[in-house]
């Protein structure tokens, strides 16, 4: 991916030695260019164009503003209520991710929801303990938003 | 377009302002350390991201100043914040901190009592 990018921006450089104008706009040109050239010769590429998984992480992003939104709505419903009704609990959510920068990710992500705070991460990285402040509306939810946040950021370290 | 600017940064900065209370009262009213957790680490990120926000629109549209500072620190308390609440209630239960009315709170205990007795098993060994 990173070597696409490269080539990508080489190749607005020559562009922009090509035109002898040195100004961003020619940049911009020049990358729409390269853009247009790496599309045509994608199969002599091993990855996936680096294009979806830039819109991958646009879309991680998206998601992740919305939950933050939602999370703190919820926390303010929590703290404002009369009658404090919480059931916290500590669970066990088996992980497929591998590489280290993902799990950071997911758990910052999981601690910015709803709800749910990671508090131990295991040994072998297969498992996030997480704290959730109350287990009835929390449990099944989590499920759902953890299989769209693993999957997003799947599909951004894949492609 | 000025009302609507004015509009805009009002708002930011009184959501900010609500969300910090909000804060506050969870960190007074929430019974133990892991709950309180929750309300630091949600409620005064995107209280404080508010205010920035409310204060860099400010100084872009009424004062014609476009800062960087303000956006680079939005982003640092995006990437930091979490992280924190994560070490601080990890610090709390390995410490042994004991979570209140907990329902089920049985999964991290075993691992941590298993960690415990192999550490204590070690250093008698030594």
């Amino acid at each position: 991916m990173a070597f696409q990018i490269l080539l990508n921006f080489f190749i607005a450089v020559v562009w922009m030695f090509m035109t002898s104008s040195l100004t961003p706009s020619t940049f911009i040109v020049g990358y729409i260019i390269g853009l247009l050239l790496i599309i045509m010769t994608r199969r002599f590429f091993k990855g996936h164009l680096y294009v979806w998984r830039l819109w991958a992480a646009i879309k991680l992003t998206v998601i992740f503003l919305k939950e933050l939104v939602l999370s703190n709505i919820s926390v303010l419903m929590l703290v404002i209520k009369p009658k404090l009704s919480i059931q916290p609990m500590i669970f066990a959510l088996p992980t497929e991710l591998e590489q280290d920068w993902e799990i950071t990710l997911l758990s910052s992500l999981i601690t910015l929801t709803p709800g749910t705070i990671v508090i131990y991460v295991s040994d072998d990285q297969r498992t996030l303990y997480i704290h959730a402040i109350d287990v009835n509306d929390v449990d099944e939810a989590i499920d759902s938003i953890k299989n769209t946040f693993e999957k997003a950021i799947m599909e951004v370290s894949r492609g | 377009m000025d009302l609507i600017a004015d509009i805009i940064i009002v708002l930011l900065v009184v959501v900010g302002i609500i969300f910090t209370i909000v804060t506050v009262i969870g960190i007074l009213r929430l019974p133990d350390a892991y709950t309180r957790a929750h309300a630091a680490s949600k409620s005064a990120t995107l209280g404080v991201m508010s205010l920035l926000l409310g204060v860099f629109f400010h100084f872009w549209w009424n004062e014609g100043h476009f800062s960087i500072q303000l956006l680079l620190g939005i982003a640092f308390l995006f990437i930091t914040s979490p992280i924190g609440g994560h070490l601080m209630s990890r610090a709390a239960y390995v410490a042994g901190v004991k979570p209140t009315e907990l329902t089920v709170a049985d999964d991290l205990q075993e691992v941590i009592e298993q960690k415990r007795t192999t550490a204590k098993r070690n250093t008698q060994e030594d």
